[in-house]
C-alpha cells in the first residue's frame, strides 16, 4: 500500500476521494518518478490545453501529491474527481472548470 | 607541423559555436528559472538549443534531456531504466565492448542485485542480433549496445537490435556518443528508446551532452532537486554550453554529408598506408565503421612508444582506451575481438576531423612507416614474440 496513516487522516477531512476503478480521461500525463513540484507544474501546463469540462489524468508516485493536488484543485476552482491507487502509483483525475 | 588525429577524444570548438555561446557568458547570464528578462533570455536559448539538438537525431524537443557528459547520459540511461523497471524484472543485457560508463554502471547494478549478461562480439567487434534474442528472458528490462565503438570504429546493427528489443517489449538504449554528428543518426529508424550523445564530438563544447528519452518511457532521475529538464535532471543549467550544443547540432545537420565524405577519403589513405606495413592489422570492421576512424594493432612494438614518437613529429593520436594507456592493461575491446594481450599493446587509433587536409595525410604517410621502422629496430621483440604466448595475432587482416 502506498497510503500512510498520515495520508489516511487527510482523507477524513473530505478532500481525498479514492476510486474503486480508473476513470476515462481526455488527456493523461505520466510523471512517475518525478518529484515536487513537477506534479503541480504539470497540472498547470496540461490543464491549459484542455477544454472546459474535460478530464485530466495525472500518473504519479509522489506521495506529496495526495495533499497537493486536491489543494491545488480547491484553490484554482477545478474539480477534483478522485484518486485511483494503482499497484505502484496514483492516478489523479481533475475536471477542468467550465469558466 | 601539428596534425590532430584524435578527434574521437574531443574536437575543437567550431568558431560559429563559440560565437553563439559568448553572449551567454557576458550579457545573458540569468538563471533560466528566474522570471525577469535575463532569465527569460536564458530559458528561451535553452529551448532553441533543445529543438536544434532534437532535430539532429529526428527526435521531439521534449524527448531531449541535457546532461553534462556522455558518461552521465549513459549512467542516467542504464541506472534510470533499471530502477524504473525493477518491479518487472532485474535482468540487463549489454555488449562486452561498451564504454566504461555503461560497463561499470552494469557492474554497479550487479552489486544492487541485478543480473547482467555481457554479450560477446565477433572478430570485427560486431554484436550478433541473434545472440541478443537468445539472451532475452522474461526478466529482461533493458538492452544497451553501443552504436559505434570509439576504439575500433565498428558500427553495430542497431536497427536490427532495436527491432528485436521492441518486438520483445524490452527497453533499448544505445550509446551514440561516437556516432551522433559523425554519421546520420535517426532515433526512429534505430528503434531506440534512449540514445546518449555529446556535443564535443561534433565541434560543440565539453560539458554539454544529452540523453534522448522516447516519449512515454519512464526513467528515474540521477539528480533530484529543482524542475530543470522537466524534473528529470535537477541543477542550474550550463546555459552557454547548451547553447553551444544547439548551434553545433545545427552545423552538424547542415554539414554532415560534406564532413563524412571529407574524412572518409582521407581515412582510407591512412588505412592504405598502415596496411602496407608488415604485421600491422586493421581493428574493427573494414566497411561498417565510422568514416573518420582508422585503428590498428602493430605487432612487435608498444603503443605508448608509437604515440610518443608520433607526437614528437607533431602527429597526435591515441592508443585506444584509457585502460591500455593509463593502467597498462590490455584493452577489453581488443581482447573481445580476439587480439592477444601482448599484441593489443601495439594499438593505435587515428580519428579525423573536418580540418584535416590532404597535405596532413601526405605528411602522415611519410612519418608513420618511418616511426614503426625505428621502433622495430630497438624492439626486443623485433624478430618475433619470443617468450610470449601465441606467435602472431589471430585477427584477420
Amino acid at each position: 500500500m502506498l497510503v500512510s496513516e498520515a495520508q489516511i487522516e487527510l482523507e477524513t477531512d473530505g478532500r481525498l476521494k479514492f476510486l474503486d476503478s480508473p476513470m476515462q480521461a481526455d488527456s493523461t500525463t505520466d510523471i512517475i518518478y518525478m518529484m515536487c513540484p513537477m506534479h503541480l507544474l504539470t497540472i498547470e501546463d496540461q490543464i491549459k490545453v484542455l477544454q472546459p469540462g474535460e478530464v485530466l489524468a495525472i500518473l504519479t508516485d509522489y506521495d506529496g501529491a495526495l495533499e497537493d493536488i486536491p489543494a491545488w484543485c480547491a484553490k484554482t476552482g477545478n474539480d477534483f474527481l478522485g484518486i485511483f491507487e494503482d499497484s505502484d502509483h496514483y492516478k489523479f483525475y481533475i475536471r477542468k472548470k467550465t469558466r | 607541423m601539428n596534425i590532430y588525429l584524435d578527434h574521437v577524444a574531443t574536437n575543437p570548438l567550431h568558431p560559429e559555436v563559440l560565437e553563439a555561446m559568448m553572449p551567454y557568458f557576458r550579457e545573458h547570464y540569468g538563471n533560466p528559472l528566474s522570471l525577469y528578462e535575463p532569465g527569460m533570455k536564458a530559458r528561451e536559448a535553452i529551448e532553441t538549443a533543445r529543438a536544434a539538438t532534437a532535430s539532429l537525431i529526428n527526435a521531439k524537443p521534449k524527448e531531449i534531456v541535457f546532461t553534462a557528459s556522455g558518461a552521465e547520459s549513459n549512467n542516467f540511461a542504464v541506472k534510470g531504466i533499471a530502477y524504473a523497471n525493477q518491479n518487472k524484472g532485474k535482468h540487463v543485457i549489454v555488449s562486452k565492448i561498451e564504454h566504461h560508463s555503461v560497463l561499470n554502471t552494469a557492474r554497479f547494478l550487479e552489486k544492487q542485485g541485478f543480473a547482467v549478461t555481457y554479450l560477446p562480439v565477433d572478430k570485427y567487434g560486431t554484436v550478433n542480433p541473434a545472440d541478443i534474442e537468445k539472451a532475452i528472458t522474461k526478466e529482461t528490462i533493458l538492452i544497451s549496445v553501443i552504436h559505434a565503438s570509439p576504439e575500433i570504429g565498428t558500427i553495430q546493427p542497431i536497427e536490427e537490435i532495436g527491432r528485436i528489443a521492441r518486438q520483445k517489449g524490452v527497453i533499448f538504449h544505445t550509446d551514440a556518443v561516437a556516432s551522433v554528428g559523425n554519421i546520420p543518426v535517426d532515433v526512429q529508424s534505430l528503434n531506440a528508446d534512449l540514445v546518449s550523445f555529446t556535443a564535443h564530438q561534433f565541434y560543440g563544447p565539453k560539458g554539454a551532452a544529452a540523453l534522448y528519452v522516447k516519449e512515454g518511457v519512464r526513467i528515474v532521475p540521477l539528480v533530484y532537486g529543482g524542475i530543470q529538464e522537466g524534473g528529470r535532471r535537477a541543477g542550474t543549467e550550463n546555459v552557454p554550453a547548451i547553447v553551444g550544443m544547439g548551434r553545433a547540432a545545427e552545423l552538424a545537420k547542415r554539414d554532415l554529408k560534406k564532413r563524412v565524405d571529407h574524412v572518409r577519403a582521407l581515412r582510407d589513405k591512412i588505412i592504405d598506408c598502415a596496411l602496407k606495413i608488415d604485421k600491422a592489422l586493421l581493428t574493427g570492421h573494414p566497411e561498417k565503421r565510422l568514416p573518420g576512424h582508422a585503428s590498428f594493432v602493430v605487432e612487435y612494438i608498444e603503443g605508448e612508444a608509437m604515440l610518443l614518437l608520433l607526437a614528437a613529429k607533431g602527429i597526435y593520436s591515441a592508443s585506444g582506451s584509457a585502460c591500455s594507456s593509463k593502467a597498462l592493461k590490455a584493452s577489453p575491446v581488443l581482447i573481445s575481438i580476439g587480439i592477444p594481450a601482448h599484441v593489443a599493446q601495439g594499438s593505435v587509433v587515428f580519428t579525423l576531423g573536418e580540418t584535416i587536409t590532404e597535405d596532413d595525410i601526405t605528411y602522415f604517410t611519410e612519418i608513420f612507416p618511418a616511426v614503426i621502422s625505428r621502433l622495430r629496430e630497438i624492439s626486443p621483440y623485433a624478430k618475433g614474440w619470443e617468450g610470449t604466448e601465441g606467435p602472431t595475432c589471430t585477427a584477420q587482416k
